[in-house]
């Protein structure tokens, strides 16, 4: 698991490669509308493209012509996955919060005044 | 307003930032002190479970800061700096002992409600995408690094 997250990791450090995931999201696309926006080599998109594979973000069909390649969407499921964890960690931390802020109401007033 | 009586978290996608928005029944002068004194802190900072020592706790600007969290005997050392101390508002460093040159920059604010709530707003601004996304997925390999811990251990002790 390690090392499928250590790739996954390295493969969205980069912005190119974040930029042509965020536009695969939309819809499948070949190699050379991949390329059309940047400024580098189809050899280059094609780097990108090996490590964006390597680290199961996306699919090429091996059959088809044009090859046009496929955002594997499951992967970020694990993303969602981390976000809803650390979003019950949050939510029990503040929960506990809570709690203290109660108590200081407490001690805030200890006669019937209001709580400040 | 509507009332954000649960956490709600948001993962920028095209900046290392985490944003936690959460709203509480407290003046901001309380939730300001739940963050700035050390004995209030150590009180709800930890994960469940997790038993909190503060180390040094210096929180005003420019003051620094140290804690160990602690469970089933496994040591979580976070150490920063406070960078600005307000009432309305906390910036500080964030730094995990197990990611020694990971910094992330932490940014607070209190805004208080109309109701007599106040609207506690947390941004982390992590130093790399590996980094957010590291300790986004840290409470899911968490198991695993407890795992390695004590496997660590047992070579360590020579039952390996």
């Amino acid at each position: 698991m390690a090392d499928q997250l250590s790739r996954l990791f390295a493969a969205l450090a980069d912005p190119t490669r974040r930029d042509m995931v965020a536009r695969l999201a939309v819809g499948d696309a070949t190699v050379g509308q991949l390329a059309a926006p940047y400024d580098i080599t189809k050899q280059a998109v094609s780097k990108h493209l090996r490590v964006l594979e390597d680290a199961g973000l996306v699919r090429r069909s091996r059959e088809a012509q044009r090859r046009p390649v496929h955002l594997e969407a499951n992967v970020f499921d694990l993303m969602t996955k981390w976000i809803a964890r650390y979003q019950r960690e949050a939510e029990e931390r503040y929960r506990r919060l809570d709690a203290v802020l109660a108590a200081m109401n407490d001690t805030d007033s200890p006669q019937e005044g209001t709580a400040s | 307003m509507t009332t954000l009586s649960e956490a709600t978290i948001e993962a920028d996608p095209t900046l290392p930032i985490i944003r936690i928005t959460r709203d509480f029944a407290a003046a901001p002068e309380q939730l300001f002190r739940a963050h700035t004194d050390s004995e209030l802190f150590a009180q709800w900072v930890g994960p469940n479970g997790m038993g909190t020592r503060i180390e040094y706790w210096d929180a005003r600007t420019g003051g620094s800061w140290r804690f160990v969290s602690e469970r089933d005997g496994v040591l979580y050392g976070f150490h920063g700096c406070f960078h600005e101390v307000r009432p309305d508002r906390i910036v500080q460093t964030f730094t995990f002992d197990g990611d020694p040159d990971g910094v992330a920059l932490e940014t607070l604010s209190f805004e208080e409600l109309a109701d007599g709530r106040t609207r506690l707003r947390t941004q982390s601004l992590c130093d790399s995408f590996e980094g957010r996304d590291a300790w986004l997925a840290s409470g899911m390999d968490v198991g695993v690094n407890e795992g390695y811990a004590r496997l660590d251990a047992m070579v360590a002790n020579g039952a390996i």
